[in-house]
């Protein structure tokens, strides 16, 4: 008897639909095991990660602001992986967007610049994502260079500048030499939703996001397009739907979702310039955007699952003294479940029964 | 039987009620890392102060720390967590820390902060540092002895007056052995990255260094210099461990005894917001046994270290003249003054290089 894996006619719907569930009741049946072997009380572990975090109104707006920048970069990157644009430079075009907008902030620092600092800083950051996102996106098109190399190495380029800037002619004169610019003025900041707390502007900017990519993803022209030259090639092509132009669409849409995410970190929580804004945003919204299947409200609940496990992570290792290492464990775990379960939608296990005549024939 | 067995559940429950009491009177006392605890340099030692703290202290208190915090926005969450956990004494361990220390600070006016290497204070915010450039002074003067090529390698995390300054310590005292002594110097923009601290040591010993020291935390550099055959200085913490055969001496810090005296200021009631910077003679750091040297150079660094622990000796002491050939004005009579070292923005003459973004 063997178990193998048989590959499907066509996508089982419902696995699509259930497979992340299956993959989170794993996670949890796998880290209760890793609790119990560290010592520790898994189900008052389970509750410092996914309940407590849930319960007081800190928490929750610590969870939104740390989904935020994952689910506006996610949105863009699933746009692009929809319409089979590999998109890895995510994480470059955000450092590049925070740059352009900081850019702005830093010039109208202490003089009487007006309201109209903040939206241009927004615009011009998303602008410089789209633009960045954009090189790799050409290279493609005409050039047929690997569009998942060349948008990642543009990361490291991105990440050189913002460094040179911030060490060079932006640093703050007042830092101590410290890499960072002086704090951005009040009109160069997000506005704050609740005062006194962390939760900001941006967050409803991302569920605008949010609705727009699903009104394009659901009801357009455009969003059919992308899901069948992704899905489809050959038929798009046969339809008249240009490949080409949508790698250039699709980059350009999330770099500067991407390019808008920094901005709005930077001129959010983190309030200048420096490096290390992003603790690997662009990175981890790549896992974001498939562990919500490319697909814009998936996203949005993906996005706040993980950060969820970020501050939960967090409230686990004050409350229990659980390492930061088994957090980093749990979310590789997740990964590796969401991915396996995937499997299942287009392939599905079998039993296999050896013919035992045929055997016994063919060693004769 | 009946009576026994309720009066048996009325003392456990009695018994419970007592144990949860004194837990929740326990002083909560939180700390924020930035490296991993396994660092062996940076935080590592601060754990180590930690440590010392609960086992002083340990009926008292209750201590909660968290490691791997990344200096931006995450590190002001990290902080308020700690708060609202109940943490009445939060000490957050590195420069970076220092805005969102302050944010938090002024928005929950009844917890006291303790930042370590910071400048800016609040009346429930204190600061605690080390002179660093004493120690610096000591190697300076030990790697001008033991360098055969005449040039030493040094590894920088960030360009700030705690790192300048320990390069200018560093030369000045070479200079008194080597007037022609050359640094290099490589600015690893990182307080903690095994891979870029050895690929920087690799590249000082491919440009002629024979002595390496640093300002990053881990003993990837020591590690290098080891295997290279050259000699090094530890940082942080006792890396003797990694270069049998390479360590000069190294920079230990002990944070344990500053912590003790902090939390036991917090438990009277007496702590107050201050500035502490502790030297040589306070024992915030000690130098490692003085290795790999010839007994004159050893005598020698423990005469420095003597004159130096007693007052006599100051790193900084005058006339000190900086790369453009100027004299560095004099502040603090015979030497520099504290506020001078603590914003030095330049390098002394006979440094080769340009301070970054000068």
């Amino acid at each position: 008897m063997q178990l193998v894996l048989e590959k499907r006619s066509e996508r089982s719907g419902t696995i699509a639909l259930v497979s992340p569930l299956i993959a989170i009741g794993l996670t949890i049946v796998t880290m209760v095991i890793l609790f119990a072997i560290l010592g520790k009380n898994p189900l008052l572990a389970l509750h410092a990660y996914f309940i407590a975090p849930l319960t007081d109104g800190y928490s929750l707006q610590e969870i939104a602001v740390k989904a935020t920048p994952l689910v506006m970069i996610a949105i863009g990157l699933s746009l692009c992986y929809l319409a089979n644009a590999w998109n890895i430079g995510a994480e470059g075009q955000f450092l590049i967007g925070a740059v352009a907008g900081s850019w702005i902030a830093v010039k109208t620092q202490g003089t009487d610049a007006g309201a109209w600092v903040l939206p241009a800083m927004l615009v011009l950051a998303a602008a410089a994502g789209a633009l960045y996102a954009l090189i790799p996106a050409i290279c493609k098109v005409k050039f047929g260079a690997s569009e998942i190399l060349t948008s990642l190495m543009l990361v490291y380029v991105a990440d050189l500048f913002l460094d040179y800037l911030v060490r060079g002619p932006w640093r703050d004169p007042h830092g101590f030499n410290f890499p960072i610019t002086a704090e951005f003025d009040p009109v160069a900041t997000v506005p704050l939703l609740i005062e006194g707390g962390r939760l900001h502007l941006g967050s409803i900017i991302a569920l605008l996001v949010v609705a727009a990519a699903a009104i394009l993803l659901g009801r357009t022209i455009k969003g059919f397009e992308i899901r069948v030259v992704g899905a489809a090639p050959r038929a798009a092509r046969f339809g008249g739907f240009n490949a080409n132009q949508l790698i250039i669409l699709t980059f350009a849409v999330s770099g500067a979702l991407a390019g808008l995410a920094g901005i709005i970190e930077v001129a959010g929580p983190v309030g200048h310039l420096q490096p290390g804004i992003s603790p690997g945003y662009g990175f981890t919204a790549i896992i974001v955007a498939f562990l919500g299947r490319l697909n814009p409200l998936g996203i949005l609940i993906a996005g706040l699952f993980l950060a969820l496990t970020f501050i939960g992570g967090e409230q686990a290792q004050i409350a229990m003294k659980i390492p930061l290492d088994v957090t980093k464990v749990f979310q590789g775990i997740l990964l590796f479940y969401v991915l396996a379960c995937d499997s299942l939608i287009l392939y599905r296990f079998k039993l296999v029964f050896p013919n035992r005549k045929v055997v016994a024939r063919g060693a004769g | 039987m009946r009576k026994s067995l309720l009066a048996l559940a009325a003392g456990l429950l009695l018994a419970g009620s007592v144990s949860a009491a004194s837990a929740a009177d326990k002083l909560k006392v939180g700390f924020v890392y930035l490296g991993p605890i396994g660092d062996l340099g940076w935080t590592y030692q601060h754990d180590l102060g930690r440590q010392a703290l609960v086992k002083e202290l340990g009926d008292k208190i209750e201590t909660t720390y968290l490691e791997n915090v990344p200096e931006g926005p995450d590190s002001e969450r990290a902080i308020e967590q700690l708060v609202r956990a109940g943490n009445k004494l939060i000490f957050t361990t590195s420069f970076g820390y220092m805005d969102p220390t302050l944010k938090v600070a002024k928005k929950y006016p009844n917890v006291h902060f303790e930042h370590a290497t910071g400048y800016k204070r609040n009346p429930n915010m204190s600061t605690y540092s080390a002179k660093w450039y004493q120690g610096r002074y000591i190697q300076g003067l030990i790697a001008a002895k033991m360098s055969k090529s005449g040039v030493l390698g040094y590894i920088g995390s960030f360009p700030i007056p705690e790192v300048v300054s320990g390069i200018n310590a560093t030369i000045l005292a070479a200079q008194t052995i080597n007037p022609n002594i050359k640094v290099k110097i490589i600015w690893a923009n990182t307080w903690f990255d095994p891979g870029k601290e050895a690929d920087a040591a690799k590249a000082l010993i491919d440009q002629g260094a024979d002595v390496i020291m640093q300002h990053t935390d881990s003993p990837a550099a020591m590690q290098i210099a080891s295997e290279r055959g050259k000699l090094a200085f530890g940082q942080d913490s006792e890396m003797i461990q990694f270069g049998p055969k390479a360590q000069l001496t190294s920079i230990i810090n002990s944070w344990g005894p500053y912590y003790i005296e902090r939390v036991k200021a917090e438990l009277a009631g007496t702590w107050k917001s201050e500035d502490t910077w502790g030297g040589l003679d306070s024992r915030m750091f000690a130098m490692a046994p003085y290795t790999n040297m010839p007994d004159d150079v050893k005598k020698m660094a423990e005469d420095a270290q003597a004159a130096i622990t007693a007052g006599k000796l100051h790193p900084f002491k005058c006339p000190i003249v900086g790369q453009d050939g100027k004299p560095v004005e004099c502040k603090g009579g015979g030497h520099l003054d504290d506020g001078q070292i603590l914003s030095m923005n330049f390098y002394v003459k006979g440094i080769d290089d340009k301070l970054p973004g000068k």
